[in-house]
């Protein structure tokens, strides 16, 4: 007999098991993120006593977010949109939001992924020699002056154009064919290329020192609010959760799924996949630290881009059996990051799937191709490191942060749907929601994530972010983040086909269980 | 490594990876309602 599900499972793409979807949250919620952001995050706000609030804020808004976002994919059966529009008409412009902000996520995280790419083969020769910040910046990208140039550095197209034709074909292949099967293959290779990472920095020369500056507690820094945003917006950045991502991927897992304990295995992977990160990134550091004589603090300065371009080299060059360090390394940050991708732009192809009714290869290439054309136009020219970092700080402190915000507003006051999505998700799930989830995701997540948001403006008010020129920031980086609202809004207005129906598809109690 | 940094380090890989081993298990132990579940609930 064929089921409401099959249909729907043939219309749409899912994911055949619970174990692929696991797999694929998984992969879009280890990121980046997690390997360079985590350990300097940490290290900074109290090393080891950073863990409590890191763990407070994992269960009071990481892991609840997370459950409302699967909630809302799972029981509405849509993409971000669908979903929003099938809970109440009027909200489905958040759903919009959050694909405009992924559109524009994916076009700058395919460059970060390009440049991992291209160290992936630099570490083999150590090709930045003896001065890498002077190479990634200088020979590299070749960034001058900060203005928007149109010339090309071929260094960084050709691998941009890999990573957005592997992602084209990926996605053409659908949700199991092409995300799931993904997931499936690299999410374990991922594991194992950073447990060998991890085992071979802890076997160099100062790997403990790494480790006691990474974990030693400073117990002062829990009293520092700055301590608590931080871990705040570590995990709610970490997890992926609250930009669609994680309603589109809910909708292609079968109705009978334990949504709940899937989203524990998920959000705990997510954060023991962190702490692994922390520890091999510490080690090399120590390492490095010791070699140069100077503090973990100096080796560990600048997170993020600093962290990968200018430190790793650094102790790949210096470390004994470097260039498998350097090859171990990129090559975890190329996986962790095409994953990541997939995820992101998954977010924008399912919405035009559904709004259009589309096919998966139409709705591929209706949307790839413009995000790959305008990537490669902004992200290999030699202005695209400063496009991206304006562009990113802003997509995700006025973007994700503030869309995240509103819509859990709206879902738990607006629309009032939190008991309606806890009932859905007792059905099935090992772990039962009650009064206590709603009172988290209705208050406290919602105060913190505002605290978190508001701290980060005001700094932004103080200092202008990042030292650039203003009219980069209004244009790139404000002008990003009203954009995406203006979008979400005018896209909602679009009527939706005939055939999509904006009712809550209602299945029979046998498919239900 | 200091003895702080050194216990710090395993509460944090026991209630992280712990907490993924723990949820592993949960997962696959959960068994889905029965229909006579559902239907008393109804």
């Amino acid at each position: 007999m064929t089921t409401q599900e099959d249909v729907e499972a043939t219309k749409r793409g899912a994911f055949s098991s619970r174990k692929v979807f696991i797999l694929a949250a998984i992969g879009s919620a280890v990121g980046l993120g997690n390997i360079w952001r985590f350990p300097y995050v940490a290290y900074e706000n109290g090393g080891g006593a950073f863990l409590i609030p890191y763990l407070v804020a994992l269960l009071t808004a990481g892991l609840p977010f997370l459950l409302m976002d699967y909630g809302l994919g799972h029981k509405y059966r849509g993409s971000a949109p669908l979903s929003f529009a099938r809970l109440r008409r009027g909200t489905e412009f958040l759903g919009w939001w959050q694909v405009g902000i992924c559109f524009l996520i994916a076009v700058y995280y395919a460059a970060v992924i390009a440049w991992a790419l291209r160290y992936t083969f630099f570490s083999v020769d150590k090709a930045w020699g003896d001065d890498p910040p002077g190479f990634f910046i200088g020979e590299f990208l070749q960034a001058g002056d900060v203005e928007i140039t149109s010339d090309v550095v071929a260094g960084v197209l050709v691998p941009l154009l890999i990573v957005w034709v592997a992602v084209l074909l990926i996605m053409g292949f659908g949700v199991q064919k092409g995300i799931g099967t993904t997931a499936l293959f690299l999410i374990p290779v991922l594991v194992i290329v950073f447990v060998v990472l991890v085992i071979q920095a802890l076997t160099l020369d100062g790997s403990a020192a790494g480790l006691d500056a990474f974990f030693s507690p400073n117990w002062d820094a829990l009293t520092e609010p700055g301590v608590w945003a931080a871990a705040y917006g570590q995990i709610f950045f970490s997890l992926s959760i609250g930009f669609g991502i994680m309603i589109t991927y809910a909708s292609y897992v079968g109705r009978k799924t334990d949504m709940t304990g899937s989203g524990m295995v998920v959000g705990f992977a997510n954060s023991g996949f962190e702490l692994l990160a922390g520890i091999g990134v510490f080690a090399a550091l120590g390492f490095i630290a010791q070699a140069n004589g100077v503090a973990i603090g100096e080796a560990a300065s600048g997170g993020g881009v600093g962290l990968a371009f200018f430190a790793f080299p650094t102790i790949i060059s210096e470390a004994p059996a470097g260039a498998l360090l350097g090859v171990l390394f990129f090559g975890s940050l190329v996986i962790a990051g095409l994953t990541s991708l997939v995820s992101v732009i998954e977010v924008v192809i399912s919405a035009v799937r559904d709004k259009f009714e589309l096919s998966r290869i139409g709705a591929t290439m209706w949307v790839g191709i413009p995000a790959a054309v305008i990537s490669l136009v902004f992200f290999s020219t030699t202005s695209g490191l400063y496009v991206l970092d304006v562009l990113d700080h802003f997509i995700n402190q006025y973007g994700i942060l503030v869309v995240a915000v509103v819509s859990m507003l709206v879902v738990a006051w607006g629309v009032r749907a939190l008991r309606t999505l806890a009932e859905h998700h007792n059905v099935n799930g090992s772990l039962k929601l009650g009064r206590t989830w709603i009172a988290i995701v209705s208050v406290i997540t919602p105060v913190a994530l505002t605290y978190v948001l508001v701290r980060g403006f005001l700094d932004e008010i103080d200092t202008a972010y990042g030292d650039y020129p203003q009219w980069l920031l209004n244009s790139v980086g404000w002008g990003a983040a009203v954009a995406v609202i203006v979008f979400g809004v005018l896209a909602s207005l679009v009527r939706w086909r005939p055939e999509t129906s904006l009712e809550e598809p209602i299945l029979t109690t046998e498919e239900t269980r | 490594m200091s003895a702080d940094a050194v216990i710090m380090m395993i509460v944090a890989m026991l209630i992280l990876w712990g907490g993924l081993v723990v949820a592993i298990i949960r997962l696959n132990r959960h068994e889905p309602p029965t229909l006579d579940e559902i239907h008393r609930d109804l």
